[in-house]
C-alpha cells in the first residue's frame, strides 16, 4: 500500500500522459471517424470504397500493429519525430477512428430516410443534408456507444507503454521492477488511476444520454 | 507439372541454403564449451545442491536477446558467457548441459521468477544491488561490467555521459542504467521493453544513444559494426553481475561462490570467456572479489 503513496509523483506523471494521449487521440479520432462515416454514406463511390476498406482493415487488425507501424515503420520511411507520443497519438487515433466511423454510420442509418428526402426536396446539398439534418440526429443516438469507444481508447492507450512512451502503464512496469516486493499494489495503483478517467467518462455517458433522450 | 515442382523445390533448397549461410555468418562469433560433468557429487542432505543433483536437472534463467552473454539461436539453445557459467555450475552438480532447462528472464521479471520458483538460479547480466538483495540472494559477482553509451557510427558529438543531457536516450524500463542516465546525467528516457527494441529508434535517429552495460552494447556493435559504435571505451558505473537465487539459501549461495573461485583457478572461467564474449572484448576479465554476506 505504501508503495502507491510513495510513488504518487510517478503515478501522477503517468496519469497526465495517459490523459493527454486519450484526450488528443480522442479528438482526432472523433473528427477523422466522423469524416470516414460521412465518406461511407456519400454519393461518391471512390470515397465510399476508401472508407469501407480503411474501416475493414484497421478494425480487424490488432492495435499493436498500428503502433508498430506508427513507431517503427513510419520512421523508417523518413517520418521521424523526437517525441514518441506522436506515434502513440497517430496509432490510437487511426485505430479508434475506424470504430467511431462504424458507430456514427449506424447512427446515420437509424435516421429515417424521409429526413434526408425532405431535406433534399427543399434544395439542400449533400453536405448540408449531412451536417444540418442527419448527423445531429445520428450522433445523439450513438452517444452511448461513442463513449464506450472512448473508454476503450483510454485503456488501449496502455499499449503505448510498450512503444517507448512513459505513460501510466509504462510507469507501472517501471515501478513493478523497482518494487519487486509489492507488484500487486503497484498494479492496483495503476488500475485506480485508469478508473479515475474511465468511471467519470461512463458517468458522463449516462448524463448525456438522459439529456439527449429528452431532446428527442 | 513435374518441371514446376522441381523448380520450386530447387528454389526452396537455394533459399534454405542461403538462410543457413547467413545464420552461420552471424552466429559465428560465439561458440560453446562442454564442461566435464561431475560424477555423483555428494552434498549435505536437504541442501538445494542435493535436491538439484538428485533430480538430475536444473532450470536456469538467462536472457535470450543478449549477444555474447545469453542469446537464443534458431536451434533453440542459448549461447553466451552467462550460459557458460550456468553450464559450469550445473556440471558441478552432476547435471549435463542437455539436462538444463533454459528459461527466458528479462529485467522486469527476474525477482518474481526466483520467488515463484520458476527458475533455480538466474545468470542473466543481473546487477547486484541492495534493493534486489531484499528480494533475492546473489552469489558472485562473477563479472564486473560498467555502463556505457552506444551511438550511431556517424555520431561524434557524444563522448561522455554528460553529453546526453536533455537528449533522448533509450534504455529498458526499470533497469539500473535507465535510472542512472536520468537521475545523474539528466537525459530524457525513452523506455523500451528489451534492449533490442532500442535499436530501431537509434537507427532512425529518434534517440541519440542507447545506454546499458558495456558488454551488452558490445554485443550489438559486434553484430552491426557498420551501423553502431561505443561512444567511448570508458564506463561510468560499476555493475557487478551476480547469480540470482532464492533468498536466504545461504548454503547454496556459499557453494556457488566456492565454485566460481574454483572455475577461476582451474581456468574454466577464462575458457568460458574466450569462447563467448572474448570474441569482442579482447581483454579477459579477472574474477572480481566474491562478496560473501
Amino acid at each position: 500500500m505504501d508503495v502507491i503513496i510513495e510513488s504518487l509523483p510517478q503515478y501522477w506523471d503517468g496519469f497526465l500522459r495517459t490523459l493527454f494521449l486519450a484526450v488528443v487521440s480522442g479528438i482526432f479520432a472523433l473528427i477523422f471517424g466522423t469524416l470516414l462515416a460521412a465518406a461511407r454514406v456519400s454519393p461518391i463511390a471512390a470515397l465510399r470504397g476508401f472508407s469501407m476498406a480503411y474501416v475493414e482493415v484497421v478494425r480487424n487488425t490488432p492495435l499493436t500493429i498500428a503502433f508498430f507501424f506508427a513507431a517503427v515503420v513510419l520512421p523508417r520511411l523518413g517520418v521521424t519525430f523526437q517525441q514518441f507520443e506522436v506515434a502513440a497519438i497517430i496509432a490510437l487515433s487511426a485505430y479508434t477512428s475506424a470504430f467511431i466511423a462504424e458507430a456514427v454510420r449506424s447512427g446515420v442509418n437509424s435516421v429515417p430516410v424521409g429526413q434526408a428526402e425532405a431535406a433534399r426536396s427543399i434544395g439542400m446539398k449533400f453536405s448540408q443534408v449531412l451536417s444540418l439534418i442527419i448527423l445531429p440526429q445520428a450522433v445523439r443516438t450513438v452517444i452511448p456507444p461513442l463513449i464506450n469507444i472512448l473508454i476503450a481508447l483510454v485503456k488501449n492507450s496502455s499499449v503505448a507503454g510498450a512503444f517507448y512512451v512513459l505513460e501510466l502503464f509504462g510507469y507501472g512496469k517501471q515501478l513493478a521492477n523497482d518494487h519487486g516486493d509489492a507488484v500487486m499494489w503497484v498494479l492496483v495503483g495503476v488500475a485506480f488511476f485508469y478508473l479515475l478517467i474511465t468511471v467519470p467518462l461512463g458517468y458522463l455517458a449516462n448524463v448525456v444520454e438522459r439529456k439527449v433522450a429528452i431532446a428527442r | 507439372m513435374m518441371a514446376f515442382l522441381t523448380r520450386r523445390k530447387s528454389l526452396l533448397v537455394a533459399a534454405s541454403a542461403a538462410l543457413a549461410l547467413s545464420l552461420s555468418a552471424c552466429g559465428g562469433s560465439s561458440s560453446t564449451t562442454n564442461p566435464p560433468v561431475a560424477e555423483k557429487p555428494s552434498f549435505a542432505a536437504d541442501s538445494t545442491m542435493a535436491k538439484l543433483s538428485s533430480a538430475g536437472k536444473i532450470t536456469i534463467g538467462t536472457k535470450f536477446d543478449q549477444p555474447l552473454f545469453g542469446q537464443k539461436g534458431l536451434d533453440g539453445k542459448p549461447v553466451g558467457f552467462d550460459v557458460e557459467i550456468g553450464k559450469l555450475i550445473a556440471a558441478k552438480l552432476g547435471i549435463s548441459a542437455d539436462k538444463i532447462e533454459w528459461v527466458e528472464t528479462v529485467s522486469a521479471n527476474r525477482e518474481q521468477f526466483i520467488k515463484q520458483g520458476k527458475v533455480d538460479i538466474i545468470v542473466a547480466t543481473y546487477t547486484i544491488n541492495d534493493k534486489r538483495k531484499t528480494e533475492v540472494d546473489f552469489a558472485g559477482p562473477y563479472y564486473e561490467a560498467g555502463q556505457a553509451l552506444m551511438v550511431n557510427k556517424d555520431n561524434n558529438s557524444i563522448k561522455k555521459p554528460e553529453d546526453v543531457k536533455g537528449k533522448n536516450v533509450c534504455s529498458v524500463t526499470g533497469s539500473t542504467p535507465a535510472s542512472t542516465i536520468v537521475e545523474k546525467y539528466g537525459a530524457v528516457l525513452v523506455p523500451a521493453a528489451t534492449y533490442s527494441a532500442c535499436l530501431e529508434p537509434l537507427r532512425n535517429k529518434q534517440v541519440e544513444a542507447i545506454t546499458t552495460d558495456n558488454v551488452i552494447l558490445a554485443g550489438f556493435v559486434n553484430k552491426e559494426p557498420e551501423a553502431f559504435k561505443l561512444a567511448s571505451d570508458e564506463t561510468f558505473t560499476k555493475e557487478p553481475y551476480g547469480i540470482g537465487l532464492k533468498k536466504d539459501d545461504k548454503v547454496f549461495r556459499g557453494w556457488i561462490n566456492d565454485q566460481l573461485e574454483a572455475f577461476d583457478k582451474d581456468g574454466s572461467y577464462k575458457k568460458a570467456w574466450e569462447a563467448t564474449a572474448g570474441a569482442v572484448i579482447k581483454t579477459a576479465p579477472k574474477l572480481p572479489a566474491i562478496n560473501r554476506y
